[in-house]
This record gives structure tokens, C-alpha cells and sequence, in this order.
């Protein structure tokens, strides 16, 4: 079964080592011809970017937020629906839905539908209870997009823990209520010890796909005002596809890459053990 | 013992929150049967005469059967062959662990977290020189590959949970690899792979990157028609409200009925 795995390796070694070698050299679509060898010189002027240690902070504040909301709120929700009630299987599929949304219809949706400070539902709400109604795209920039996101991903940790807390020890749950835990107690050392793996699992899928987010940002800020709602991802982006230059934009997806290990080594250590 | 009944508090707020998450989807279900007029009305108007008239001007401006065509053939294609691809491969890593296994599967994930667009430039230099562009077979590749890191791991986790000592019992009787996959992991794992399949249907029908920079008039999918509509045409919600649910409709229905499968998969065997 090795050439499978060699397989693999190869399909996904390619394009990184095409990287790589971009990443070195000179190459920028408007100076075609000119391909001489940079050594570290795209990185340095990749790095040394104004908009660099703001996108780094962004994509970083981008998906501690986004997880920290859908786990607290995702066991909230599931504990609420956990027993059953009439309607339970109609409010698991309303539940459900946003996380199967394609990522540029849900920020269609949202900038437009919700976020509009005109028209928007939001805007709406906001002068029923007398208020102002916020320009979500420019005041908050990357709080709608945090928001955005969180709408996406909600559904998911929530339906991750409904399956969890469903395998429950029933007993052990009314040993304890007979021992006279209270419901914080309860909660606190049968609930969330038995929630343990299946945070883990959300933790590590929610972070692989919260780290390059750009449709979301593509389609409603266009990571802005000025740099406010860049991320890596969409930095890049700007290098490669409106300054045309590949070089930079190579050493920044490689720098990507290294800032995604570092961060999936503190996290793998948190939540690796628990997946073994 | 006794459930103690449900006290309709917490009924009522499960259906509150419930409703409150699904409104943005109803709501632009809702505009999509509106006219433009109607559907930038000031106060929003919740009761009107619905019109179908939106559709058939999406569906005249682009041809929706085609991308609709194009997103199942790219999704399901990709689907298949990346379970090809990636079921030996996770076989070899959960049945044949070596000290590196871990470490090869850490490194898939995270070239996962690597930002597409920094791939874009090598992938269309590739596409290019084999005349793939705007193929469909360029989005059946891309969206295999940028699914094959998940797809190890989820059929290498739901690998894991076949007992070891079947596995003894089948080998010492001398089974070959084949007779020992098709008649003891797959019955054991279909729940799995299944789940698996269908996390890449969903993520393949979604992706709009690829769709986008690889893919003009003949391959493009429903989510590259889709963020093609972004920006110039910023206010006319009913038809990008009518373009979208035709876009997101068939997999959230899909989803609906695939949930409890998706989920048990996608928990890694971690949840029991």
C-alpha cells in the first residue's frame, strides 16, 4: 500500500515545491521575462509589509473567535435540545442548515440581506428599538465577518455535540443528582469531561478551514476599510492577483504554511492526544 | 426512571434559537419570490404576491441546468476518486502504523491550512500547459486533492476503530489484502466512509475558488456563478436571492437528509 501514500505525497508535494521555487525568484506578471533569482528578498519585502502583522493578528483573532463562540454557544444549544420535546427533529434541521450554505452565498446573504445599513433585517431591528443602525462592512469589519462565521460553523459544533451528550451516562447522571450535585456540578465534572473529545474534534476540523478563510472576506469587505478585515489569505491574494506578483505572493502562502504548523502544534498538543 | 417532562422554557427557547439561526436562510428564500421593488422595501414586507418571475430571468442570464450539471458532475467525480485515492492510503497508515504515521498525517493537515490562493499560480500554470482550463477534469483534480487530507483522516480514524483481533483472526486464515478489505473493514467501516463521502460532496459542491480562477463559460459550478455575482450588481437581492437558493438548495436538502450520517462520521470516532 506504499505507492498510495507515495501517491499522495507527490500530488500534494508539487504545487508546494513549485511554490517554494516561485517564492525565490523574481516573477511578476506585468515584468514578464524577468525571472532572476531573489534568494529571501520576496519574503523580507512579503514580511516587512505594513499589512502584514495586522493580517497575521486578524487571522489569529479570526479563529480563537469563531471557535471560542461555537463551542460555548454549540454545547449551550446542544444541552438545550438534548432532551426530547415536540418538534425536536424540525429544530435539528433549522439548526443544521447554515453549515451547509456555500461560503459566498452565506456572505451575500449577510452583507446585503442582513447587514445593509438601509435596508438590511438588522438595520430594521436596530430602529425598531430606537437605535441607529450600524454600517456593519465599515465599522465592524471584522467582527461581521467573526459573525458571519460563526453563524456557518455554529451549526456544526452544536450537531457534534447533540451526537456526544447523546451517549451520556444516564445512571451516572442520576447517581450524581442523588448525591445532591447541583446542576453547575453536574455540568462541570459529567458534562464537559464527557464533551471533552468531541470539543477536540471541532477544535481541529474548525481550524483547519478557519485559517485560510476568503471567500467570506472577498465577497463583503474585500479586507477592508484599509487593512482592517485582511487576513493572510486575502493578502496574499491581493499580492498575487492585484499586484501580480507571484514571488511575494508564493513567500507569503509559505509563510502561511509555517504559521499554520506552529499554530497546529499547540493545538495538536491540546488536542491530538485526545483523538489517538 | 422517569424522563421528568420537558418544561416548555426550555422548548420554547430551543424553537427561539432554532428559528433565529434559520431566519437569514428564510429570509432570502423569501426574497427570491419577490421583485426587486418589493425585495428593498422599506418597512421589509413579509406578506406579498409572490413571483417566479426572478427564476426564469436568473436562469435566462445564465444557464443554470449547465453549472447545476457542472457542480454534480465536478462534486460527485472528485468524491469517488478521491475515496479511491485515499481509502489504501489510510488502509496502509492504520493497519501498518510506523512511528511516522502521525507525523505524515499532521503534515496533510496542515497543508489544508495553507491559504488556496497561494497553490493558484503553480495549479494554473499546470492546467494551462495540459489545456485543462475551464475543464471540468481541472476542477475534478483540484477539488480531489484539496480533499484528500481530510479524507485520509477520516477513513484512517474510521479504520482505526476495526478490532485488531478480527484482523489477526482473518490474516493467520490467510485472506489476501483485497479478501480482508472487502469482507471485513468495508462491512465494518461503511458508516465511515460513507460520512466521508459525503463531508467531500458538500465541501466540493461549495467551493468557489478553484470554480472561479480555473473555470470560465463551459465548467464553471454553481458556487463560482454564484461569487461571480458579487459586487456590480449589489442591489438586486431578489435575483441574487433566486441565484443563490437554486445554488444552495439541492445540497442543504441533501444535508436534511444525511445529517445523523455526517455527523457520526465526522466526529473522527471520537464520540460515541
Amino acid at each position: 500500500m506504499a505507492p498510495a501514500v507515495v501517491t499522495l505525497f507527490l500530488w500534494m508535494i508539487v504545487p508546494l515545491v513549485m511554490t517554494i521555487w516561485f517564492s525565490l525568484i523574481r516573477y511578476n506578471l506585468m515584468q514578464p521575462g524577468e525571472h532572476g533569482f531573489m534568494g529571501l528578498e520576496n519574503y523580507h519585502y512579503f514580511m516587512t509589509d505594513p499589512d502584514f502583522w495586522p493580517s497575521v493578528r486578524h487571522t489569529l483573532m479570526l479563529f480563537a473567535s469563531v471557535i471560542a463562540i461555537t463551542v460555548v454557544l454549540g454545547v449551550g444549544l446542544a444541552l438545550l435540545v438534548n432532551e426530547p420535546f415536540p418538534g425536536r427533529g424540525i429544530v435539528r434541521v433549522l439548526l443544521i442548515s447554515p453549515f451547509f450554505v456555500m461560503p459566498t452565498v452565506n456572505a451575500l446573504l449577510w452583507k446585503h440581506m442582513m447587514m445593509n445599513p438601509i435596508y438590511g433585517v438588522l438595520a430594521h431591528v436596530w430602529h425598531f428599538f430606537g437605535a441607529t443602525p450600524i454600517d456593519w462592512m465599515t465599522d465592524l469589519p471584522l467582527f461581521s465577518v467573526i459573525l458571519m462565521l460563526s453563524w456557518q460553523w455554529l451549526p456544526f459544533a452544536c450537531l457534534i455535540f447533540i451526537t456526544s451528550l447523546q451517549s451520556l451516562d444516564r445512571e451516572q447522571m442520576e447517581a450524581a443528582r442523588m448525591d445532591g450535585a447541583n446542576r453547575l456540578h453536574q455540568f462541570w465534572y459529567l458534562v464537559l469531561p464527557h464533551l471533552g473529545r468531541s470539543i477536540a474534534v471541532v477544535v481541529m476540523i474548525e481550524m483547519i478551514f478557519l485559517m485560510s478563510v476568503f471567500a467570506e472576506i472577498y465577497t463583503t469587505t474585500s479586507g477592508g476599510p484599509g487593512n482592517e478585515s485582511t487576513n493572510l489569505a486575502f493578502l496574499i491574494y491581493k499580492q498575487a492577483l492585484m499586484n501580480f506578483d507571484v514571488g511575494v505572493a508564493s513567500a507569503g502562502a509559505l509563510l502561511a504554511v509555517v504559521l499554520a504548523n506552529i499554530a497546529a502544534v499547540f493545538l495538536i498538543r491540546l488536542v491530538g492526544k485526545n483523538l489517538d | 426512571m422517569k424522563q421528568p417532562p420537558f418544561p416548555w422554557i426550555r422548548m420554547l427557547s430551543a424553537w427561539g434559537v432554532a428559528l433565529l439561526l434559520f431566519f437569514p436562510l428564510f429570509w432570502l428564500g423569501l426574497t427570491a419570490f419577490k421583485t426587486e421593488m418589493q425585495a428593498i422595501a422599506v418597512p421589509p414586507q413579509l406578506f406579498f404576491t409572490p413571483t417566479l418571475d426572478t427564476f426564469a430571468e436568473v436562469n435566462e442570464r445564465s444557464d443554470y441546468l449547465l453549472h447545476a450539471k457542472n457542480s454534480v458532475i465536478s462534486s460527485v467525480a472528485s468524491t469517488i476518486l478521491g475515496l479511491l485515492i485515499a481509502a489504501p492510503a489510510a488502509y496502509a497508515m492504520a493497519f501498518f502504523r510506523t512511528k511516522r504515521t502521525r507525523d505524515i498525517l499532521m503534515w496533510m493537515l496542515s497543508t489544508k491550512m495553507m491559504p488556496a490562493v497561494g497553490a493558484l499560480v503553480p495549479v494554473y500554470v499546470m492546467a494551462q500547459t495540459s489545456g485543462l482550463l475551464d475543464s471540468l477534469w481541472s476542477l475534478v483534480i483540484v477539488f480531489t486533492l484539496s480533499n484528500l487530507p481530510i479524507m485520509v483522516w477520516m477513513l484512517y480514524s474510521a479504520f482505526r476503530e476495526v478490532p485488531n483481533d478480527i484482523l489477526e483472526a482473518v490474516r493467520l486464515d490467510g485472506a489476501s489484502v483485497w479478501t480482508e478489505f472487502r469482507h471485513v473493514i468495508l462491512p465494518l467501516t461503511k458508516g465511515g466512509i460513507a460520512s466521508t463521502g459525503l463531508l467531500c460532496l458538500v465541501l466540493a459542491w461549495n467551493e468557489a475558488f478553484w470554480s472561479l480562477n480555473l473555470t470560465s463559460a463551459n465548467a464553471a459550478t454553481l458556487a463560482g456563478l454564484i461569487a461571480s455575482y458579487s459586487s456590480p450588481e449589489g442591489l438586486f437581492w431578489a435575483k441574487l436571492s433566486a441565484a443563490s437558493l437554486l445554488a444552495i438548495a439541492p445540497i442543504i436538502v441533501f444535508g436534511w437528509f444525511s445529517q445523523k450520517q455526517l455527523v457520526q462520521g465526522l466526529t473522527f470516532g471520537a464520540v460515541k
